[in-house]
């Protein structure tokens, strides 16, 4: 019986040790974000990387996501003749909702992945131990860079998602569905409040702090060479998926 | 000076160092001998704290390294100078920034005077021309010297490599090691060099010491190693198979 409670519990237990080391990083990341030399240059580097490097990718997503919801929501509130409210449906999903959580799955496959798959090369190929014997904390100077990039491009992109969305949730209703604009605009205006928006913005800093600390980690502890780098990558995108979908349920019924 | 008293070190159970001691004389080349796998490299990272021993005291200048903070550690580490195996340069920067990397991170000096060091450096390691390329464009000699020239960026007083010529072909293994040999020349340097390529040992070290099953169980000059009565000893000198393995 006791055997049987080690063998159900042991993925739990690993789950619990990942998640302390997670936080322990990312508490020496924090320590170290506070020391000098402050390396500028790099968290500009990474906010490129994380921000403008993404943007096809949101714009693209965010113009279908609000496309999508406009077109499903005409079609279920056309029943009850509820059509004007399509406006304001896509706003109100893609700032609380869509807009924060498809932008940072979309910035989790593109930069999560290739911070967890980077990392990991020069942690296999000795490069991370190159940094510390050069008294270079990498620590400070490859992760803490990336976790301030994602908080803070990571709102950045979400309003440019949120943007795309309404103008993609206007262009199907408007233009295709022959909703009248004023009324779908109106809506929007009476039943979108700011704070909304706002609370939109404080998941998509927190889905960045979490896409970023999760690849950095599993980058930094990989180990087993090529193979090893491979497994972190896949590891950081689905860990990094999972984490982003669990917090938002939290932070949903937290904020709104 | 860089003394080694009682480090023990294992892993998953298994002892890698054994309350093994060594004194490495202060400028010259010492190498350190033994079976691939046998822990070299190990060592070699317990020298530069990028491993902590289990128990024992690794002191360099004095100081005990493994009771130092990390700040005081990358105050202690500005004395060394690594190359790695397969040199470990940064993969997103070219030759000249990884060689000025350690000099823009650990000094105020001007990019001009940056750019005459790197150009100094390269050229001691006996490369030209290569600044702007990217270490992927490099042969693996080239990048081993790339490495080298990047570990004495900040001339420092302890130079580590760790297995200089693994992988070279005969020429480049001779070039390395005439590398090691005039830096250390040059530099004054304390060298401690992990290799298992016997003939290159005997042309460079000054000091040979042979690690075996954790612990250092002969230490002289070449030409003592190569009268050495131990059988180990003998056996790995000679080229033969070590018949009991761990």
């Amino acid at each position: 019986m006791i055997k049987l409670f080690e063998i159900a519990g042991k993925p739990f237990v690993i789950m619990i040790e990942e998640f302390g080391r997670i936080m322990l990083l990312l508490l020496e990341a924090i320590s170290w974000m506070m020391r000098p030399p402050f390396r500028f240059r790099i968290v500009f580097k990474q906010m490129e990387f994380v921000g403008v490097h993404s943007l096809t990718v949101v714009i693209i997503t965010g113009a279908f996501t609000g496309m999508v919801l406009a077109l499903q929501t005409y079609y279920g509130f056309r029943m009850f003749g509820g059509e004007s409210l399509v406006g304001a449906t896509v706003a109100l999903s893609m700032t609380r909702e869509l807009g924060p959580v498809i932008t940072a799955l979309m910035v989790t496959g593109r930069a999560g992945s290739a911070m967890a798959a980077e990392i990991g090369t020069m942690r296999v190929t000795e490069q991370i131990d190159a940094l510390y014997t050069m008294s270079v904390n990498p620590i400070q100077f490859l992760i803490m860079p990336r976790i301030i990039a994602g908080i803070l491009m990571l709102p950045v992109l979400t309003i440019l998602s949120d943007f795309i969305g309404c103008v993609g949730g206007y262009f199907v209703g408007v233009k295709l569905l022959k909703i009248n604009s004023g009324i779908f605009m109106a809506r929007i205006v009476e039943l979108v409040e700011l704070e909304d928006i706002f609370n939109g913005l404080i998941k998509a800093a927190c889905f960045g702090l979490i896409l970023t600390l999760v690849g950095c980690y599993k980058g930094f502890f990989t180990s087993g060479g090529a193979e090893g780098v491979g497994r972190a990558t896949t590891q950081s995108v689905v860990f990094s998926s999972v984490a982003i979908l669990i917090s938002d349920y939290f932070l949903t019924a937290v904020m709104f | 000076m860089i003394e080694l008293i009682k480090v023990c070190k294992s892993f998953n159970q298994q002892k890698v160092l054994d309350n093994l001691d060594l004194m490495i004389a202060p400028e010259k080349i010492t190498v350190i001998i033994g079976q691939s796998g046998g822990g070299k490299s190990v060592l070699l990272k317990h020298i530069i704290a990028l491993t902590r021993p289990d128990s024992g005291e690794i002191f360099v200048d004095g100081i005990d390294i493994t009771k130092l903070n990390d700040k005081l550690l990358n105050e202690t580490r500005k004395k060394f100078g690594m190359l790695f195996q397969e040199a470990a340069l940064f993969d997103s920067m070219n030759v000249g920034d990884n060689v000025a990397f350690p000099l823009r991170e650990h000094t105020k000096l001007s990019k001009k005077k940056i750019e005459e060091i790197v150009q100094t450096k390269l050229l001691q390691v006996g490369l030209t021309d290569v600044t702007r390329k990217m270490p992927a464009e490099l042969s693996g000699g080239m990048r081993k010297r790339v490495g080298l020239a990047r570990a004495l960026a900040l001339d420092p007083k302890i130079i580590l490599f760790d297995e200089p010529t693994t992988g070279l072909d005969p020429i480049m293994c001779d070039a390395i090691d005439n590398l090691i040999i005039s830096t250390q020349r040059h530099t004054n340097a304390t060298c401690v060099v992990i290799s298992h390529d016997i003939e290159s040992t005997f042309k460079i070290a000054h000091q040979v010491a042979m690690l075996y099953n954790g612990k250092i169980i002969e230490i002289g000059t070449p030409d003592e190693i190569k009268q050495s009565n131990n059988p180990i000893v003998k056996q790995f000198v000679g080229g033969k198979a070590i018949l009991s393995e761990r």
